[in-house]
């Protein structure tokens, strides 16, 4: 389906609903609007498909005080959706939060209320916003290394091809949107890295030359670009993808899963937007015993998040080895960053630490 | 020697000089004790004295009282009470008695409910007034239409505590039967919190089967109509309760009983006494029931005290008492008060000292009172206003020991609460016990203040019901108008989103409204009306309330 069918697909859907409204206050019923609940608490994982999937809880929003206002946001961000596509324009999600101050009282007084009522409405129709004409403002992440993206010029609709293996020290930037991207490698596998430090070590040093891989930065949690561009490029030319973060919980329940599942927010379009074939390589609590890492004291906040994952994450509630890495983590309670392995010496991560990893595929976790 | 003549000379001078006190001239150097400490009160206490024995009068005789009042300006500070009734009229022998001698009547030695109980009230205004102004007391009465009336002139002799005759005479009298009584007294009137014109009112309130017409000096009549013509339940005379019999009383009755064991006296004298119950008094007195009453000892009569109080009574007979009723009560204060809520309570009887008695209450909340004033209070006793010693009264002890910040009033510690609340505590009793002859405050009897206290906790909840509604009520209003400020949002989006004409707006709106209103309920509309109390008598509330006209002495003197 081209992305003009998609959208002929979403209006259709929109004024369907809008009609289902509009028929129900005609019947003099209240009339409301029903969408699943996005959160970790409406979600399943199914190793098989390999991501998060939404359950089948909804939230309603009708003639009631504590979700009137929404109400009326998702109507008017939906006639908002229904004009962009129409007009064949897009709005970047700030812009979208900018028009709503023509709202009057169903105006929104921060960006993250009309971001949750458009993740709400994607989830509704169960597509992702780009296909509403929606746009964010993130990049999607960094790349380089053995790749050549196909892109199409904005201008002229001429087909470019983009080497990642030109950059220099710089890199390609992963576009907002990547559904019609076409790639060319014969790279052997996907290093997808935490912290832009340790990104930059590795392209300084054409680390990607070495091991005949493709490097991409993730920034911190991957932005759904990112997370999208890494599943298409892993799909389509069937090469392994590994994850390589800092040894804390954030790195690997919100960094590592995010990108592997999905997460409960976006639980919606988790399926296009998550790489299930991915795996994690380090840093993991065997790394810090190993490699005799320097270390530092786990934080509040991160026994809190180790113990949340332990009771709502279904993602850890399926995986032992994960289970084990956090009781072990907690046990010690130490966290290792990437940048500890300059300890060693400062390329001591792309002499030893990563051909190790690679030759091992036992200390990877799932 | 000589110091000890001259000593002896001093206690033989004295002695010429020391000799019985009267009880007249006792109470005519202690005025204060009847209620005549200052000239405005003098006014009032003379007015309620005479009313007092009027509406009694009248209930006796099952008569509906229609009573004159009139206030007459004589002079600077001097003036003329005249209170005229239609009751059955008083018989020539008994007219001096009843008008000139302190502590005469009929009501202190029978237990019934009634306004006066001393027999003190009508006689010390005489008694004031001939000590102001030097002039005598007239009374005139009449005893059946085919009789002439009795018209007499008279003074206290306040040596004596007997009445003096100046005139006396048969005159021809328009009226079938009733009492007219004229004193002249030194007062100032005033109007205000504590003036006759309130007392009336209260009156008024509390009495709705009397007709009260009043003129005050400034010749303005106003008329207090009755509401009812059904006379309150005529109370019951009961024989004292030996629980609340004092050891004085017990003594002089004992002296004075016609019984010749002392099994008949307790069964004969006192109520709720049976032969069985008399035989274990005397044996927890370790007295002989066939003891001789006339010949008991003053230490004997203490035994038997200990012994009544060791043996456990029946409580007293409770129907002797007659209360206003809650109806009557409410009724009463919506005519007063015009406020958006009122509830009323009539508590069973209960007994304190073997005396039984009733409370009722009502308060009245909101409307046209203002909110940031101290409650007002209304206290009756036995259908009587009560306008001084409030601070001092059982009535504030309990209304302060309420909490009543459940109930939506703000309150300090030991205070009485601040709202647009009036609350009015009414006691019924045989025998009300006023904290002195004055009668103005009720006494601290626990039994009392908890029974005050259940009324006002009874009427309470009622309030922080209505309160809590009110709330509830203000809330749903809040949320549906919240809700009504994104209607019109929803209307535009759905006219956007289904490509509907501009003109459909209306419509949608209209919808959703309807669709509203069915799903939330009708909000009921619990506005304040000023126009829903329709018992409200503007003018009749507004008295009292006026800033004193006179130069009162003291506004407050005791509050």
């Amino acid at each position: 389906m081209t992305t003009t069918d998609q959208s002929k697909v979403v209006l259709k859907d929109i004024k369907d609903i809008a009609s289902g409204v509009y028929k129900t206050i005609l019947a003099r019923q209240p009339p409301k609007v029903d969408m699943p609940l996005r959160a970790l608490s409406n979600v399943k994982y199914d190793p098989k498909e390999g991501f998060f999937e939404l359950l089948d809880q909804k939230k309603e929003r009708t003639l009631t005080a504590s979700t009137i206002k929404t109400f009326a946001q998702t109507l008017r961000m939906m006639s908002l959706s229904k004009e962009l596509i129409k007009t064949n324009d897009i709005a970047t999600k700030r812009e979208a939060y900018y028009v709503s101050k023509n709202w009057g009282e169903a105006r929104f007084n921060e960006q993250p209320e009309s971001d949750a009522v458009m993740d709400d409405i994607e989830a509704m129709l169960m597509v992702n916003r780009e296909q509403m004409g929606f746009i964010p403002e993130e990049k999607g992440g960094d790349v380089a290394g053995k790749l050549v993206v196909i892109d199409k010029d904005p201008d002229t609709g001429k087909e470019i091809k983009i080497d990642c293996t030109k950059m220099g020290t710089g890199a390609y930037s992963v576009p907002s949107s990547v559904e019609d991207l076409k790639f060319e490698t014969n790279a052997e596998f996907i290093l997808a890295i935490e912290t832009a430090g340790m990104y930059q070590r590795l392209v300084k040093h054409a680390y990607w030359k070495k091991a005949n891989c493709i490097l991409i930065s993730l920034g911190g949690v991957p932005t759904r670009a990112c997370r999208r561009f890494i599943r298409k490029l892993s799909d389509e030319k069937k090469i392994p993808t590994y994850c390589f973060t800092d040894g804390d919980p954030y790195g690997w329940l919100n960094i590592y899963r995010t990108l592997k599942v999905g997460s409960g927010n976006a639980a919606h379009i988790n399926k296009y937007f998550c790489v299930p074939n991915a795996k994690f390589f380090g840093i993991t609590a065997q790394d810090i015993v190993q490699y005799k890492l320097p270390s530092h004291p786990l934080k509040d906040v991160d026994i809190k998040r180790v113990k949340d994952g332990m009771k709502n994450d279904p993602f850890v509630q399926h995986h032992k080895e994960w289970q084990k890495a956090l009781n072990d983590l907690c046990a010690m309670k130490k966290r290792a960053e990437q940048q500890a392995l300059a300890a060693h010496g400062l390329n001591f991560v792309i002499s030893d630490y990563l051909p190790e990893k690679l030759s091992n595929p036992k200390s990877w976790l799932p | 020697m000589k110091i000890a003549q001259q000593s002896g000379d001093i206690a033989i001078e004295l002695a010429k000089r020391q000799r019985e006190i009267g009880v007249a001239e006792f109470f005519s150097r202690n005025r204060h004790l009847l209620g005549f400490d200052n000239k405005k009160k003098a006014i009032l206490t003379t007015v309620k004295e005479a009313i007092d024995n009027s509406l009694d009068a009248c209930e006796e005789a099952d008569v509906l009282p229609e009573l004159i009042v009139e206030i007459i300006e004589m002079g600077p500070d001097r003036y003329r009470v005249v209170i005229e009734d239609n009751g059955p009229g008083i018989v020539k022998e008994q007219i001096p008695n009843i008008f000139a001698k302190l502590l005469y009547g009929s009501k202190f030695h029978t237990f019934k409910m009634s306004r006066g109980q001393q027999g003190i009230g009508i006689s010390a205004s005489v008694m004031y007034g001939q000590l102001t102004t030097g002039r005598p007391a007239r009374i005139t009465s009449k005893i059946g239409s085919k009789k002439t009336a009795q018209y007499v002139e008279l003074i206290l002799d306040t040596q004596k505590n007997a009445p003096k005759i100046m005139k006396e005479e048969e005159i021809e009298w328009a009226k079938d039967h009733g009492t007219r009584v004229e004193i002249d007294l030194e007062a100032t009137y005033t109007k205000g919190p504590q003036s006759v014109d309130e007392y009336l009112k209260q009156t008024a309130i509390t009495n709705p089967h009397a007709t009260i017409i009043y003129t005050n000096p400034k010749a303005e009549q106003i008329i207090f109509p009755r509401a009812t013509d059904v006379l309150p339940a005529k109370p019951q005379a009961i024989k004292p309760h030996p629980a609340g019999v004092e050891l004085g009383v017990l003594i002089n009755m004992l002296q004075w009983s016609d019984s010749r064991t002392l099994q008949a006296f307790l069964t004969n004298e006192f109520s709720r006494v049976g032969g069985d119950t008399a035989k274990k008094i005397c044996e927890n007195a370790r007295l002989l029931p066939t003891s001789r009453p006339k010949e008991m000892s003053r230490e004997q009569a203490e035994s038997l005290m200990n012994g009544i109080k060791a043996t456990k009574l029946i409580n007293p007979p409770t129907d002797c008492v007659s209360p206003i009723g809650a109806e009557a009560l409410e009724k009463g204060l919506r005519k007063e008060v015009n406020a958006e809520f009122y509830s009323s309570v009539s508590r069973p009887p209960s007994v304190y000292r073997g005396n039984p008695f009733i409370i009722e209450a009502a308060i009245a909340y909101g409307g046209q009172q203002p909110g940031d004033t101290v409650a007002s209070v209304l206290r009756f006793a036995n259908r009587v206003p009560l306008l001084y010693q409030q601070g001092a009264c059982a009535v504030s002890k309990s209304i302060i020991k309420t909490n009543w910040k459940p109930y939506g009033l703000s309150q300090s510690q030991g205070a009485i609460p601040v709202g647009p609340i009036t609350i009015l505590v009414h006691i019924a009793s045989v025998w009300v016990p006023f904290t002195s002859e004055s009668k103005e405050a009720i006494a601290h009897y626990p039994e009392i203040i908890k029974e005050i206290r259940l009324a006002l906790q009874d009427c309470g909840r009622k309030l922080s019901m209505y309160i809590n509604k009110k709330r509830r009520i203000a809330t749903e209003g809040k949320k549906r108008s919240y809700i009504e400020t994104y209607i019109p949002h929803v209307a535009d989006a759905l006219i956007e989103l289904v490509e509907l004409q501009k003109s459909d707006d209306a419509k949608i709106r209209e919808l959703l409204a309807e669709i509203l209103e069915k799903h939330r309920g009708k909000l009921e509309d619990i506005e304040f009306d000023p126009e829903a109390n329709e018992e409200f008598d503007e003018e009749m509330s507004k008295i009292g309330k006026e800033q004193e006209t006179e130069d009162g002495e003291e506004l407050n003197d005791d509050d």
